[in-house]
């Protein structure tokens, strides 16, 4: 028995363009691998049996005729936050547990371009709101090293799935840190790009301005090979960047000698965040291997990055509020029973159809915008987000990257936090700021505390997604954090 | 009602101000590429971007920002360096993402002006607060489906311009010849088809009453979507003999929305619950600001065609129109469009302009049409007027052929053919008339002999009814007269 | 800061969210703390500071005025809820 979910994208990519295996071949094994596992983990929504198998003789096809893309027949699961043409697109809720998508989102359209096969669509909080993909509609994702354990959120099943090989690699969407939480939870390696690198056309919008969709797999290169097929200007997104897209793969080997590594104060002096002195002291070992290969370790300040959780929770919800409202049992979706009035209709369809977390986030941002409360709070916001992006600016005119923990402790248990929406919400104290600036940031695993995953956080200027997965990928040549897989799994 | 009576309200001053909804004649929506065009089965030009399903984004226009920017310099306005769109948030049923993509404190265009001529002959000049870009709404139809309401979301995302008035009108006169000018204006520069009927130039008016000599405004009362401007004269003026009515009853104006009835000429309120709307307003996150260059700028500027007050000025200078004439004809682009073809075609732009603004005028109103749907073209119009400069028919059988030609009896040449009323110039077959009138009037020519001239007309008259009108009359005077020697 | 019911009331109508009556005081409650969490902006001032509304300087890039979608209108309402002769349906509209 071939064990084909010890290899990474990048060694499958090899074999299928060698002939060695098959996409069919390789289809049919991660497919009976979900079949026989994921009951454990619910990390699937949906599983795209039929589809995926066409898509793989469609590969086979195109490998034998030669010249096929590096990721032709690669299976990968997808957030089912991306829109996908006839296949159920839920955002992990009820209101849209009858939605069969009448198009595809262009991250779908690119990763099928380059030849990959989707496997199916993967469980998330719903509609990307929640750390701990406990506020799913499909119920909770557990996390493959410990089943009591949450995998993070929002993309939970992405990350869960990748970890426990279900799926070689998988596509997350990060708004807050929900590839970047979930990575180092399930000790898989993530990247949120700059914002607009990657469309967010078909991408179900939860805050507009900090959504971003990003790659997530078992290694930087993975990371690498799958952002040269998700990235790209898309002239249906005004917020998409016209900037040519490299080679992500190509600097990988490049030497660290020489690297400015900026360690903000604010992210390790923590004290009131709940800082796992564990947690910490596995960042910094790692910091430590980065020194001995030659880079250089430098202190610096991001002073206005202890406001970015209350930044964000007034600028997501405000966006989320206005996203949301086009759920109104009209058109598409869930509608109510026997609405007895359109008003009935409007409240009924979303106030069965939306779950809790939702519904606080978007009463959240409508009294934010509320007359009277917009500039104390909507207005507040975007200009401390100027603020904290500027702390940024200036913090890489002196060193190339900064790196930080990615949470303050590892995967709590799933029950823990859902009582209290604030102690949820300070998990991704350290997420944040990065999606307010739009700045890239991966998180990779660099070791466990007893027995769960430990992520460190890379983050890098705007565009510099090559530098962080060179950086990634020097640390993971010297380490096996990455490699290790869940007992459970092997 | 006694105030309302008197045609100055008493001391009553009104106060009037006009948002104006423009549709902008793009061939794709403001932020998706399904088509505009007017009048398709329902919900077939919906993308998914219209009917906004989950993950879709808005792309915009470059034609919206185009006519925009071209409005906003035909009115000498701020054309803003950077503009934003922003979310009004509300539920509709044809509204598809809860919130209507709009501008809110950084519209295109900034303040401008526009000239409106008032009854008397003065100029007024009337303020343009604003005007901004928005997306349109679907339409609600409310025939009874089995108890339930249908949308049609073709027309959700058609670009408007939102022309926003300063409240500077004191009469519902003066507010329709304000919406005249701007409706004339967007036909003109090509940004708007201008058509009521089919809702692509439509109105709300916002109207207090102050008593005169007050300098703050009165609450107003926002009159909804009037679609003609008979309409818009008749709701402004039920609603301020409401307004006055009211308050001198005691009563007190309530900001509300009104929507206007004209079957039953009465302003009713709209939404009775509205709590004030609280529309949370935010920029836009899908879309980035607006930029337009200087350069831009002048650039269209440059291509603006001739406005209606040049057109005018041009027809009087160049034409020889009387003034009256230029302004009625140059109201109108369609209508300033068929006077040119007729005078170029007749090279007579005196005579066109008389006809059209007479017989051709007349008709047009009494019927209720536009001249775009007159069935008679400008060229027939024309061969119609250069049969009386060529003197094959006269003035007057002219008005009837004019009148067979309405009916679709065909051209001008077909209608003198086929009724026979082309003019005799036979010298001598008028001159046997002329004998024969004379003979059977001996008295009556003595008395024109004697010098009585008034009855020169007595003598025209009945030659013309004895040819049926097809006898030249200067030719009847002509030999008339040669018989008195 | 603090919300009371009648404010969430207030804001679930805004939002058109029908809540049930009993949960009415743990949204109070939550929504509340979430409030004070944000007062946490206050400890900054921000006089002057322009608002970012996205991370970049860019501009808007205008699209050429062609139509490029068609009907699909059989393919929408294959997912719609309630139709009629190719209408949405929905409780009937009152002005």
């Amino acid at each position: 028995m071939s064990m084909y979910h010890t290899k990474t994208v990048t060694e499958l990519s090899a074999m299928l363009q060698a002939g060695e295996v098959s996409s069919v071949e390789l289809t049919r094994y991660f497919l009976d691998r979900i079949k026989n596992s994921d009951d454990k983990l619910n990390s699937f929504i949906t599983v795209c049996e039929e589809q995926a198998l066409a898509q793989a003789r469609e590969s086979d096809e195109k490998l034998k005729a030669g010249n096929a893309p590096a990721l032709t027949g690669v299976p990968v699961a997808h957030k089912d936050i991306f829109c996908t043409d006839g296949v159920k697109t839920s955002c992990g809720s009820k209101m849209l547990d009858n939605f069969i998508s009448p198009y595809d989102a262009t991250v779908i359209t690119n990763m099928r371009k380059a030849g990959v096969v989707m496997l199916g669509k993967t469980n998330m909080d719903e509609f990307a709101m929640g750390s701990s993909n406990e506020t799913s509609y499909y119920g909770a994702v557990k996390n493959p090293w410990n089943l009591k354990a949450v995998p993070g959120g929002s993309s939970g099943g992405s990350a869960s799935a990748v970890a426990a090989r279900l799926a070689p690699a998988s596509t997350g969407t990060d708004t807050g840190g929900s590839i970047r939480q979930p990575a180092a939870f399930c000790g898989i390696t993530g990247l949120k790009p700059t914002y607009g690198r990657v469309s967010r056309f078909g991408m179900i919008a939860f805050a507009s301005s900090l959504d971003q969709a990003g790659p997530m797999g078992q290694s930087a290169s993975d990371c690498a090979l799958l952002l040269n097929a998700m990235a790209g200007f898309d002239e249906k997104d005004s917020t998409s960047i016209e900037k040519s897209v490299p080679d992500y793969s190509a600097d990988l080997d490049e030497p660290l000698a020489g690297l400015k590594i900026g360690l903000p104060k604010e992210y390790f002096d923590h004290k009131e965040g709940g800082m796992n002195a564990d947690v910490e002291a596995t960042v910094k070992t790692a910091l430590e291997q980065y020194k001995s290969m030659g880079a250089e370790l430098i202190e610096i300040e991001l002073p206005n990055s202890n406001l970015s959780v209350p930044v964000y929770y007034v600028v997501a919800p405000a966006e989320c509020s206005a996203n949301l409202s086009r759920f109104d049992g009209v058109r598409y979706g869930y509608r109510c029973e026997d609405p007895k009035d359109l008003n009935d209709l409007y409240t009924r369809s979303r106030g069965e159809g939306f779950g809790a977390e939702v519904q606080r986030r978007i009463m959240v941002g409508a009294y934010a915008l509320s007359s009277g409360y917009y500039d104390a709070y909507y207005l507040k916001a975007q200009q401390l987000r100027h603020l904290i992006s500027d702390d940024f600016k200036k913090a890489y005119e002196k060193v190339d990257v900064i790196m930080a923990p990615v949470t303050p402790e590892t995967a709590f248990n799933i029950g823990e936090k859902t009582d209290d929406p604030i102690s949820m919400y300070l998990s991704d104290i350290f997420t944040i700021a990065v999606n307010l600036a739009g700045i890239p940031a991966m998180s990779i695993p660099v070791g466990f505390v007893e027995g769960m995953p430990v992520g460190m956080q890379i983050m890098g200027n705007y565009f510099e997604e090559a530098k962080l997965l060179n950086v990634a990928h020097q640390y993971q040549q010297q380490t096996d954090w990455h490699k290790q897989m869940p007992e459970e799994f092997k | 009602m006694s105030s309302a009576m008197n045609s100055e309200w008493g001391k009553w001053e009104v106060v009037i101000g006009l948002e104006i909804h423009a549709q902008l004649a793009t061939r794709s929506k403001i932020f998706s590429g399904a088509s505009t065009a007017y009048g398709a089965e329902p919900n077939t030009q919906t993308s998914v971007v219209d009917i906004a399903l989950p993950g879709v984004l808005p792309v915009l226009n470059k034609e919206a920002v185009h006519m925009a920017v071209k409005f906003g310099m035909a009115i000498d306005a701020e054309v803003a360096d950077r503009s934003v769109f922003a979310r009004k948030n509300y539920f509709y049923p044809d509204l598809p993402k809860g919130y209507q993509i709009s501008q809110f404190d950084l519209p295109i265009v900034g303040l401008g002006s526009i000239d409106i001529e008032l009854e008397n002959g003065d100029k007024k000049t009337i303020g343009v607060t604003r005007a901004h870009l928005e997306e349109d709404a679907g339409k609600s139809l409310h025939e009874d489906y089995a108890g339930m309401t249908g949308i049609d979301l073709n027309r959700a995302g058609t670009p408007l311009l939102e022309i926003v008035s300063e409240p500077d009108m004191r009469s519902a006169k003066e507010a329709v010849a304000y919406m005249k000018k701007i409706h004339t204006l967007v036909q003109y520069i090509g940004i708007c088809d201008g058509n009521m009927q089919e809702g692509s130039f439509r109105c709300d008016a916002n109207v207090s009453v102050r008593p005169a000599g007050q300098e703050e405004y009165g609450t107003r009362a926002e009159l909804k979507n009037i679609n003609s401007f008979r309409f818009v004269e008749r709701a402004i003026n039920i609603e301020v003999e409401r307004q006055i009515d009211l308050i001198e009853d005691g009563g007190e104006v309530v900001q509300e929305t009104r929507l206007y009835d004209s079957v039953k000429n009465e302003t009713r309120s709209m939404r009775s619950k509205e709590e004030a709307n609280d529309y949370r307003y935010f920029p836009d996150p899908d879309l980035l600001p607006v930029m337009i260059t200087e350069e831009y700028r002048q650039q269209v500027r440059a291509e603006l065609p001739e406005l209606p007050e040049q057109k005018q000025q041009r027809y009087i200078d160049e034409l020889s129109l009387s003034a009256y004439d230029a302004g009625v004809i140059t109201a109108s682009l369609a209508l300033s469009s068929y006077f040119d073809t007729v005078a170029e075609k007749t090279g007579d732009a005196k005579l066109s302009a008389n006809w059209i603004t007479g017989e051709l005028s007349a008709r047009l109103n009494r019927e209720e049409i536009e001249i775009d749907k007159a069935p008679v073209d400008a060229e027939a119009f024309a061969q119609l007027l250069s049969r009386i400069s060529d003197n094959t028919i006269s003035g007057k059988i002219a008005k009837d052929v004019l009148d067979a030609m309405w009916e679709g009896e065909g051209s001008a040449d077909d209608v003198i053919e086929s009724k026979g009323l082309k003019q005799i110039t036979d010298t001598g077959a008028i001159e046997a008339f002329v004998d024969e009138v004379i003979a059977n009037n001996p008295s009556q020519f003595e008395e024109l002999k004697g010098g009585k001239d008034k009855m020169m007309g007595f003598f025209v008259g009945q030659v013309m009814k004895m040819s049926k009108g097809k006898a030249n009359p200067a030719q009847v005077n002509e030999l008339i007269r040669s018989k008195m020697k | 800061m603090s919300i009371d019911v009648d404010e969430v009331k207030k804001i679930a109508r805004l939002a058109c969210l029908n809540i049930d009556e009993t949960d009415m005081p743990s949204y109070a409650t939550n929504l509340s703390n979430i409030l004070d969490l944000v007062a946490q902006m206050n400890a900054v001032d921000t006089t002057g500071v322009t608002p970012m509304s996205h991370p970049f300087d860019a501009v808007q890039r205008l699209r050429e005025d062609e139509v490029t979608d068609f009907d699909r209108r059989e393919d929408f309402q294959a997912i719609a809820p309630m139709t009629e002769d190719g209408l949405y349906l929905v409780p009937k509209v009152l002005d």
